[in-house]
């Protein structure tokens, strides 16, 4: 089984335990893709981590973006920007990066 | 691709079985297909949306919080057998208040839970296209 910085991930990279889960990890999981993480990362990345404590499961992408569209406006609330942040997909490489389940749905 | 009424009857209690969590996440995942999605809660399927569930003492995931998350994927039609509360000393106070935001009407929270008589359920069930038991 592959592991990094030390914890158990699966086959797509998702975190087998999301308790494993730290900043250094989301951060080397980005390395990874060739992405660094800022801001703009952080933010859809903490909110993704409060709405799986919230509600206990990944959002879809739909459903993050009129969330984010909500929370922090309209100019960011779209599948572009999201897109521009997470090239392979806000749900799928944003949630993994958030150390979550992969998306309910998402193939 | 036209729509259909698909409603999905939730018959069995949260934990006993593997029913429950099963069919909230084929819900979840057809949510995406945008078809007109209904839910009912019949007989000990009423236990599924009753407030305050803690699952410590089973060592098992607390998927009750994700009921909340459903006005989010636009499934604000929850029907519960009023017969099935009351067969087993429930009122709708025992229910978690699940609620959606309307976007016609300005985002504002409506509550998704309808309690109806069984023979009202037969009668949105005889409307349906699809009905999915679990």
């Amino acid at each position: 089984m592959a592991d990094i910085l030390g914890a158990e991930v699966d086959e797509e990279g998702f975190l087998v335990d999301l308790k494993d889960w730290t900043k250094e990890i989301a951060e080397q999981m980005a390395k990874d893709d060739d992405i660094e993480l800022t801001e703009e990362h952080w933010d859809v990345i903490d909110f993704l981590r409060e709405y799986f404590e919230e509600y206990q499961i990944a959002p879809a992408v739909r459903v993050l973006t009129k969330a984010i569209a909500k929370r922090m406006g309209k100019d960011k609330g779209n599948s572009k920007y999201l897109y521009s942040l997470f090239p392979y997909g806000p749900g799928k490489q944003g949630c993994r990066f958030a150390g979550l389940p992969k998306p309910t749905g998402c193939i | 691709m036209s729509t259909k009424k698909f409603m999905y009857l939730n018959r069995r209690s949260s934990f006993g079985t593997v029913y429950a969590l099963e069919s909230l996440e084929v819900v979840l995942i057809a949510a995406a297909f945008e078809q007109d999605v209904s839910l009912a809660f019949i007989d000990d399927g009423v236990y599924q949306i009753v407030e305050g569930q803690n699952t410590d003492g089973i060592g098992m995931k607390n998927f009750s919080k994700t009921y909340h998350a459903l006005g989010d994927y636009e499934i604000n039609k929850l029907y519960v057998s009023a017969e099935s509360l009351e067969e087993r000393g429930l009122t709708e106070e025992d229910l978690m208040p699940l609620v959606y935001e309307d976007e016609d009407d300005d985002w504002e929270e409506k509550p998704s839970v309808k309690i109806v008589s069984n023979a009202e359920l037969s009668k949105i069930m005889s409307e349906q296209d699809v009905c999915l038991s679990f």
